[in-house]
């Protein structure tokens, strides 16, 4: 019997979130259809170590010209589990994220910050048997947007992962633990209170590499998708 | 169950250097395009071509769509489909990724195949998964074909669907000089707004 977890929405945001104006016009207005999931939902696409660059995990080298980015050095780490705690294995994390100084590549971005010539910014990796992934980078600054006066985004990393079916497919944002601008951010309380918390990682002196880089513990929880294989 | 689910986000106004990075001409590599087919792969070549719009008809520069579907032979190329008697294409994988930033009308275009229906006698489909800006969670929705009428009405989950919303999930086919275009515009608001599924 094939099953997959139902989208938790008390895990989730509502679409349509007014504090964070771009939702008014942008998120769904009516109500889901409940389908019955089919071979297409327990099914995705699979991407390993084939799409991976010897420095895709490094984001402190794989934008260097000259020279080291500037900015805090870190390490990220995390399993990636389902809901029964299974870990999902050989499933590809992709990253973005500003810049220490708080700007993004992006030439959309017109925050008046500076570029770092040695920092791109993106990267990806996979999870292993363990469902544990591990990149390094610099500690994202924060930068303004426009939602409301003096608005300001809490540093962050973006993350898309896609586990085993498009089910699972999961983008979300890593914040850190003890920024003041969280309880300020109308995107991170968009999700209700009791979940949102999920998404701060914990900083680990375990994980952290003396004199070398500080260390952040995400670990993430996608839907579960258990599947027997169809057979003829 | 023991453990609950890490809540979505925005992929906000900056994914495409991460995602999307070859499609808006950043030097990093991105894992898949809206070229889903080669010459190689087997079956009908399509292209599906829409846009995105918000609540006041305007057009989304900034939405990333996905597709996954399966080959000409109804086959998804994934372990959970063993189906010896549909054979897997080594031309295919079913996957493609496009944002919506890098063309003057918005529109974002996949060169495909027509995938076959997954059953004998189904409506064959493309599943499409639809992130943006201003969308928290990424919503899922299906693209069904203009000429599989028949197959359409009978098809469970565009049943799920009020008959007046059924159209907001059929792509409209074209013959054009330039080959087989579907054309499959989604509407976040509105009178048109496209039906989204929860599964």
């Amino acid at each position: 019997m094939s099953t997959i977890t139902k989208r938790d929405w008390a895990s989730h945001a509502a679409y349509i979130s007014p504090e964070y104006k771009s939702t008014l016009l942008r998120g769904v207005s009516q109500s889901l259809v409940d389908i019955d999931p089919e071979l297409s939902e327990l099914t995705g696409p699979a991407y390993g170590a084939e799409v991976l660059g010897p420095l895709d995990h490094d984001l402190t080298k794989n934008g260097q010209v000259n020279g080291e980015p500037q900015g805090e050095r870190i390490v990220v780490t995390g399993r990636v589990l389902d809901e029964n705690g299974n870990p999902v294995a050989n499933t590809l994390v992709e990253v973005w994220q500003a810049n220490a100084a708080g700007r993004y590549v992006h030439k959309a971005d017109q925050h008046d910050a500076p570029l770092d010539p040695n920092f791109l910014g993106s990267g990806r990796c996979l999870t292993d048997a363990n469902g544990c992934y591990r990149f390094y980078t610099i500690k994202p600054g924060a930068y303004p947007w426009g939602n409301h006066s003096n608005a300001w985004r809490p540093n962050h990393i973006h993350f898309s992962l896609f586990g085993p079916s498009i089910a699972s497919r999961l983008v979300t944002q890593m914040y850190f633990p003890g920024d003041p601008l969280l309880a300020l951010d109308p995107i991170y309380a968009s999700v209700p209170a009791g979940a949102r918390e999920r998404m701060v990682a914990d900083f680990s002196i375990d994980v952290t590499e003396e004199g070398f880089a500080l260390g952040y513990i995400f670990d993430i929880v996608l839907r579960g998708v258990n599947a027997t294989p169809m057979e003829d | 169950m023991s453990l609950k689910q890490t809540p979505s986000q925005t992929v906000g106004p900056y994914f495409a250097y991460g995602l999307t990075a070859e499609q808006y001409h950043y030097p990093q590599s991105q894992i898949a395009s809206g070229a889903m087919a080669s010459d190689e792969t087997l079956g009908e070549r399509i292209r599906i071509v829409g846009q995105v719009f918000d609540g006041q008809g305007e057009r989304i520069n900034d939405a990333m769509i996905e597709l996954w579907q399966a080959n000409a032979a109804g086959r998804f190329d994934h372990p959970n489909d063993a189906r010896q008697s549909r054979p897997l294409d080594p031309n295919f994988k079913g996957f493609g990724r496009v944002g919506t930033g890098t063309t003057a009308d918005n529109s974002f275009r996949f060169d495909t195949i027509k995938p076959g229906a997954v059953q004998d006698g189904r409506a064959p489909y493309i599943s499409v998964i639809l992130f943006m800006r201003g969308l928290p969670n990424h919503a899922y929705t299906r693209l069904y074909f203009s000429d599989e009428a028949s197959l359409n009405a009978e098809d469970p989950a565009l049943n799920k669907v009020d008959s007046a919303r059924r159209d907001t999930l059929i792509a409209t086919r074209h013959e054009t000089s330039t080959g087989v275009e579907y054309r499959f515009d989604i509407h976040m608001q509105g009178p048109h707004e496209t039906v989204f599924f929860n599964f």
